[in-house]
């Protein structure tokens, strides 16, 4: 499993590993699990939009990715972000079956895009994707602080100075970034396992942030290593281990927070 | 006016002159006008809808002011954003997220800059002194979203006060606190930040008895008007009948101040009495004295 032409895929799925758990802790921390499932969704249709027009399937996605994400943020300003995300879902939804009904030959490019095909990734796609990851990293960590304090109190932070609608534009941009880029490795439907599953198991192991995000990687990490490893082994899709990874590892999380909880004792009272 | 007028001026830390918002057409505050002095512990005092989030809001720089002005220290509000320290209303920490009382207070510091924190040692030690201060320390390593209101209650003044604010708001700080919490936090502002350290403290809430004896001022609202000044000077019938716009009796019962309206049905406690805030049960707020 290990031979050349797997490389490329252990490589590009390492980096979509990276992503998704930096990404994904700040998606688990502001509750915006919807918007990681939606966006990836509805991306999906652009892609479906761009092989109708004979162009790269990655520039559907990337457009249909960021305008999805620019437009939760502009309805959300003054609506629930949850009613302007599934608005945003279902209209892009709607743009893929109309696109999807104008393609006449069944194309499985767009079916790996649901379900992620690791193994198609070629050596020319690496350094885009890598460049991408980058570019998501290092926003995170510059916004790191404002988006930590408006998560945790909104108003304070407000007060202090900190624009709470650039904030999260800004954050929906980055979740569109890491969406497009993610979405032909592991697929629309399971990027959202990837950015879920291991943060939300990190969270409950530490009560560092900056910790959280670290375990939070790593765990994204061993996920899609045992997912491509089974996945090479069974030929079984990668996207059903990567499903069932984010899975066990949330189940993992809860046990080891129960475990924790269960070992904090009672703190003395005012000496 | 008097000469003594204009030098207090300059020592002003809090200058509300003259604020009225209006929501949608709707009146919100009308000409509220007061100052605060350094080290001043003003209690904003009135039943929930009477505008106190709204009178807080306009002076952190969050909503603007149809007309009036806002002076911290000297300069208006809206650039005066480090000389402010805030605790919004009901803070609600989630257990889920992976943040420690010391994360929250560091944030207080230098939570609206850019980049990863650096740790390190001067950092640690202003906050574990700002933690000391609030008597936080002992928690200081647990998650926020784990404390008790109380505890939670702590952590924010510290966070607020890290950065060495000149004003500190407080908007329901005592809402949903046991008592003894109450008295606690009460003490803690008062006495360690007001009086020791000279911050000028104002605190909102709805249920003014814990607050009477430490207050130095009063700043009472009313269907959006103010009346400000000692106790002694603003809960009494005259003042609030005015500000009221209709006769009100003050109450004493056994140390405990009401401030009562009598209506066709009966009398309504409306303020002194922690039920008088939620018009949502007139079984409540109506004490029922009819006959």
């Amino acid at each position: 499993m290990f031979a050349a032409f797997m490389i490329n895929a252990w490589v590009t799925a390492s980096i979509v590993a990276v992503i998704a758990g930096v990404v994904g802790f700040f998606v688990v921390l502001r509750g915006a699990a919807f918007v990681a499932d939606a966006v990836p969704t509805g991306a999906f249709a652009g892609a479906a939009g761009a092989s109708l027009l004979g162009i790269n399937t990655l520039i559907g996605l990337g457009v249909f990715a960021l305008a999805g994400s620019l437009g939760i943020g502009w309805l959300s300003r003054k609506a629930r972000r949850d009613v302007a995300t599934a608005l945003i879902l279902v209209m892009m939804l709607g743009l893929g079956a109309l696109f999807l009904s104008f393609t006449v030959e069944y194309s499985s490019e767009i079916f790996s895009l649901l379900f992620g095909e690791v193994l198609g990734v070629s050596s020319n796609e690496i350094v885009p994707v890598a460049g991408l990851a980058v570019v998501c990293v290092l926003a995170i960590a510059v916004l790191y602080r404002p988006l930590l304090m408006s998560s945790l109190a909104p108003e304070s932070a407000a007060a202090r100075g900190v624009r709470l609608s650039m904030v999260e534009l800004a954050f929906l941009v980055i979740v569109g970034l890491a969406t497009s880029l993610t979405l032909p490795v592991v697929g629309a439907l399971l990027i959202f396992s990837l950015m879920i599953g291991p943060p939300a198991a990190a969270r409950a192991m530490t009560n560092s942030p900056l910790a959280a995000i670290g375990l939070s990687v790593v765990l994204a990490l061993v996920t899609v290593w045992v997912a491509i490893a089974a996945s090479f082994e069974t030929n079984w899709p990668i996207g059903f281990f990567v499903g069932a990874g984010g899975a066990v590892c949330y189940a993992l999380g809860r046990l080891v927070g129960h475990w924790r909880r269960s070992r904090i004792r009672v703190r003395p009272a005012v000496a | 006016m008097t000469p003594a007028v204009t030098a207090d001026e300059t020592r002003q830390v809090l200058d509300v002159d003259g604020v009225s918002v209006r929501l949608a057409g709707r009146p919100i505050l009308d000409e509220v006008r007061f100052a605060i002095e350094p080290g001043e512990f003003v209690g904003l005092i009135g039943a929930n809808g009477a505008g106190k989030t709204t009178l807080l809001r306009v002076i952190l720089g969050l909503q603007a002011a149809t007309a009036g002005s806002v002076r911290i220290g000297g300069k208006p509000a809206a650039h005066a954003r480090g000389l402010v320290g805030y605790v919004p209303q009901k803070i609600q920490l989630d257990p889920d997220m992976p943040v420690r009382a010391r994360d929250l207070v560091a944030l207080g510091l230098d939570g609206n800059k850019l980049g990863i924190p650096l740790p390190s040692r001067g950092k640690r030690k202003l906050v574990d002194e700002m933690l000391a201060a609030v008597d936080a320390l002992r928690f200081a390593d647990e998650r926020v979203g784990n404390l008790s209101g109380g505890e939670q209650q702590r952590v924010m003044i510290a966070h607020a006060l890290i950065s060495k604010p000149r004003l500190l708001l407080l908007d329901e700080p005592l809402a949903n606190l046991d008592i003894r919490s109450a008295q606690e936090i009460i003490e803690l502002l008062s006495k360690r930040f007001a009086k020791q350290q000279q911050v000028s403290v104002l605190i909102s809430a709805h249920e003014m008895n814990p607050l009477l004896p430490v207050l130095d001022r009063i700043v009472y609202l009313a269907a959006g008007r103010a009346a400000t000044g000692t106790t002694e000077e603003v809960i009494r019938e005259d003042v609030l009948s005015s500000l009221y716009g209709h006769h009100v009796d003050v109450l004493n019962m056994h140390g405990r101040i009401l401030v009562v309206a009598h209506t066709d049905e009966g009398f309504q406690v409306l303020a002194g009495d922690d039920r008088a805030a939620e018009p949502g049960h007139p079984d409540h707020s109506r004490t029922g004295m009819q006959a």
